[in-house]
């Protein structure tokens, strides 16, 4: 029971990282396209600023729930996928440094080299994110020893990449409608037209994904077993057909809302479909890692879940409230006022 | 090289350069956040213009603080995998709970202090920045709680092919982790007061915004004369526990290689490793190390040559470090006493003030060296007695640690240098003035210190 509870947290947690950074990383890749003007990239800037890192600690978060409660999973995801973890972390560096560095020197070239960390920062672990979580979801080879026998380059392979597309489509649709909900005017339009030339795509891409995940993975084994569980999934093409309707209506934060549902609904299709597995092996299903074989001891499983039970709850609660004194819209005079910080 | 050898040398590339910002977080933080509580009592602007001021250096050192992080958080799972799953199980919890409980915290309420001066009211405003303060002060708890399991193993038990909980409350309340705890801690803060009053002496002397700098440097002061006394106090219990519990490394560090009753301590020596002796011993004092480690001179500290030879740590490196530590720890004392006594009249003290400048990197180089006592000197164990290093690798190859090595050095060159540039810039450019007045202070301030620093840059390289 306990391992069952850990394995849907540790799906949730993934899950709230992908919602929450998943608009960050989205605008990062954006940036090129949308920040026509310097006062639009500070303003883009500036619609992640007090959020960002709040966000990326839910990754940390994510990484330290898999240490503590399957640390054999731990252990194995993050050496195997070694090359791919590293090309995101140092990603995510030159993320956070753009964020700090940007406007504390003035000069356009100065400026360019850290919009372009952003973008970089935020175009590959978007990607990567997804060619992993695909990797994943169609087994990765795993030997008996739990020794990844594979390369960066087998994780490329065209479901991985598929999941790697589908993950930066939702991430950039997710991030345009966040930026439209933000901002006024011209950026506002921008941001709001990249939504909606976006969502076709993005809904081309699940539909691919979907059908591909159906003949070469066994996620719909859990599904066919059970077949309460498709509502997952049919909520999840349902958010997405209402981030169309609300589109419509110029409803951003609505929008954003039913996007960011679809990220959730989304990862927990996967990991739903993963159940019992965390890492499934493709050599043989005897070596996969189970929430069974690979989680800690009873003790340390109860105690965790008492701290998560906690702190987790007091963390959405102060984060909510974070989100909503910053909720207006981003204003010229925002930037003149915080000058200097 | 091998994968050990190269993840060795990753994980300290890494872990140094994350140290590197931490102990300012740690120290600016309370001192930002004192400024800030006297600004809301008295609503006296100084002391707002001051919390901003060191703020801002804050943020970029926070900034990369943070970042520098997150490949640590991995990279137990990338470099370490047989040590995660070995040990996983408590470990790893700690490491979640720091990430739950003070991690969301900082990250979310810096966030709030930086972006809330004109949305918040002023106690709230005020809450966040000690909110900040607490979160990361416990963080470094619970990362000290698991580093300190690694040194001194309590509350586990070995259960197939891995150590799992067995008393929590032990672990959390493990002696060693107090001591280290404290250790650090108070060398965070000496760190903290002694950059306070570095950069407040630098504009000092040249009489600029002195009533700002004079009170900021107060602040300083304070802290760092209390801690480094603390520091050199505590120091000796924290060392009685290193003999206590992990006595080859107390060995190493005073280069000890007999085992011998009434044990001198030798000021100055030359360890030769590869012929168990020291070279060129001398100011030897009998039976202090007996008396330091045991509180007897009578007592008996065994020497390295009666711990087998693949259970000793490297001697010099370990013997070294603690040299060098310990010495600046006195060292910090006396300079905070002489600040004290000349407190009142700064700037008839310029050589004084000067010393202070180039003191900044000093508590940095002692903090750095403590690190290297601790965890040098516990090989070849990752876990003391329990785990040898070279059994916690990760199965990856060679070229994948190699590629990712030089990308660290690489991106972390570029980061410090960037932040080290722009923290420079922010402390020689001084405060914003005060909102409705002309800047404070003697008549060169008027010569505008919030312009760009090019000039000001060019006075201190003279100055120096
Ligand atoms: C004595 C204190 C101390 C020590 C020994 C370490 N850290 Fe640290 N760490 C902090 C004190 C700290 C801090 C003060 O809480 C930081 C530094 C700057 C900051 O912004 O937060 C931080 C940030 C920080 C972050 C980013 C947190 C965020 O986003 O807010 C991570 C993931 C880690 N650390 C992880 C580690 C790991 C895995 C370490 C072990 C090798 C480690 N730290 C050593
Ligand atoms: C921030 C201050 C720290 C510094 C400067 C530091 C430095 C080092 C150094 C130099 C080594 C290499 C020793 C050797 O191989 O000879 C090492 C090893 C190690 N340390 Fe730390 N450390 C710090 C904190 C921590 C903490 C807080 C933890 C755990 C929570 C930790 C975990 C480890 C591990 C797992 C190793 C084994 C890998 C290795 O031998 O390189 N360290 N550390
Ligand atoms: C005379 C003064 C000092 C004494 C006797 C002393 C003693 C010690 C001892 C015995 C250790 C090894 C503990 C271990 O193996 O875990 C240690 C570690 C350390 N020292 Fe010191 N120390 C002194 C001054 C300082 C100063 C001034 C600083 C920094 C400003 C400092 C920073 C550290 C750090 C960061 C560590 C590693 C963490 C730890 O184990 O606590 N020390 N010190």
């Amino acid at each position: 029971m306990l391992p069952t509870i850990w394995f849907l947290l540790w799906g949730i947690l993934w899950a709230v990282y992908f919602m929450l950074d998943g608009y960050d990383l989205g605008i990062g890749t954006l940036m090129p396209v949308l920040g026509k003007s310097e006062t639009d990239r500070r303003l883009i800037f500036r619609a992640m600023g007090p959020f960002w890192d709040g966000n990326e600690v839910w990754l940390i978060t994510a990484g330290g729930v898999t240490f503590a409660a399957f640390p054999t999973t731990y252990a194995v995801m993050f050496s195997g996928l070694y090359t791919a973890l590293m090309l995101i972390l140092f990603a995510l560096i030159l993320r956070g440094v753009s964020f700090a560095f940007r406007d504390e020197y003035d000069h356009p070239l100065w400026k360019k080299v850290w919009d372009g960390c952003l973008i970089v920062g935020s175009f590959l672990p978007a990607l990567l994110f997804g060619v992993a979580f695909a990797n994943i979801f169609r087994g990765l080879p795993l030997d008996s020893e739990g020794i990844f026998q594979g390369t960066l380059f087998s994780l490329l392979n065209p479901y991985g990449i598929a999941g790697g597309i589908l993950f930066l489509l939702l991430f950039c649709q997710h991030g345009a409608l966040w930026l439209a909900a933000k901002t006024t005017g011209e950026l506002e339009e921008r941001a709001a037209a990249m939504a909606r030339r976006l969502w076709p795509w993005l809904f081309l891409m699940s539909v691919i994904f979907l059908l591909a995940t159906q003949r070469i993975t066994n996620l719909f084994a859990n599904y066919l077993a059970n077949p309460v569980l498709l509502v997952i999934p049919l909520l999840a093409v349902a958010a997405l057909v209402m981030i169309r309707v609300y589109m419509r209506k110029g409803a951003w934060w609505r929008a954003w809302f039913a996007s960011a549902a679809v990220i959730v609904l989304v990862t927990l299709f996967g990991v739903v479909g993963l159940y019992p597995n965390l890492l499934p092996s493709s050599i043989d299903p005897a070596y996969s890692l189970t929430a069974f074989n690979s989680s800690s001891s009873p003790l340390t499983l109860k105690i965790m879940l008492a701290v998560a039970l906690t702190f987790v709850p007091v963390v959405i609660a102060y984060q909510t409230w974070v989100h909503f004194i910053f909720k207006d819209k981003i204003s010229h005079e925002d930037l003149a006022r915080e000058e200097g910080y | 090289m091998d994968a050990l050898m190269l993840s060795r040398l990753q994980f300290a590339v890494a872990t140094f350069f994350h140290f590197i910002f931490v102990p300012l977080t740690l120290g600016l933080v309370i001192l930002i956040a004192i400024m800030e509580t006297i600004y809301v009592r008295t609503g006296d602007e100084l002391y707002k213009r001051q919390a901003k001021f060191w703020g801002k250096i804050f943020i970029v050192n926070f900034a990369i603080g943070v970042l520098t992080g997150i490949t640590l958080e991995f990279q137990f799972g990338t470099n370490w995998s047989r040590y995660s799953k070995y040990v996983g199980d408590i470990f790893g919890s700690l490491l979640a709970i720091e990430a739950t409980t003070s991690f969301f915290l900082e990250s979310t309420f810096l966030a709030v202090w930086i972006f809330g001066w004109n949305r918040l009211s002023p106690k709230v405003h005020l809450l966040a920045i000690w909110l900040v303060a607490a979160a990361s002060n416990a963080s470094a708890y619970w990362i000290i709680m698991a580093n300190a399991w690694m040194q001194n193993p309590v509350g586990y038990v070995l259960r197939g092919d891995r150590a799992e909980l067995d008393n929590f409350l032990a672990v959390v309340t493990n002696n060693f982790g107090w001591q280290q705890y404290f250790h650090t801690l108070s060398g965070a803060y000496i760190l903290a007061g002694f950059f306070v009053m570095g950069v407040s002496a630098y504009h000092i002397l040249r009489r600029q915004h002195l009533e700002f700098f004079t009170k900021s440097f107060r602040f300083g002061l304070i802290f760092a004369l209390i801690f480094s006394v603390a520091e050199v106090v505590q120091g000796h219990i924290h060392g009685a526990e290193v003999a206590k519990i992990q006595p080859a490394k107390l060995a190493a560090m005073e280069a000890h290689w007999d085992t011998r009753a009434n044990a001198p301590q030798t000021l100055f020596l030359i360890p030769d490793e590869k012929n168990e002796r020291n070279l060129l011993e001398f100011g030897k004092i009998p039976g202090a190390l007996s008396m330091l480690a045991y509180h007897s001179p009578s007592a008996v500290v065994k020497g390295l040559k009666d711990f087998p030879k693949d259970e000793r740590p490297p001697v010099a490196l370990t013997f070294i470090s603690f040299r060098i530590m310990v010495a600046l720890g006195f060292l910090f004392v006396l300079l905070t006493a002489v600040g004290w006594l000349w407190r009142n009249n700064l700037e008839a003290h310029p050589r004084f003030l000067r010393l202070l400048i180039w003191a900044i990197p000093l508590p940095y180089i002692a903090l750095q060296t403590g690190w290297i006592v601790a965890e040098v000197g516990r090989q070849p164990w990752i876990v003391y007695g329990l785990m040898k290093t070279q059994a916690a690798v990760s199965p990856i190859a060679v070229s994948q640690v190699g590629t990712t090595l030089v990308g660290f050095i690489a991106l972390y060159s570029l980061l410090g240098f960037v932040a080290f540039y722009l923290i420079r810039k922010f402390a020689i450019a001084g405060p914003e003035p005060a909102a409705a007045a002309i800047p404070t202070g003697g008549p060169s301030a008027a010569a505008g210190p919030q312009e760009e620093p090019g000039e000001a840059s060019g006075t201190f390289v003279e100055e120096g």
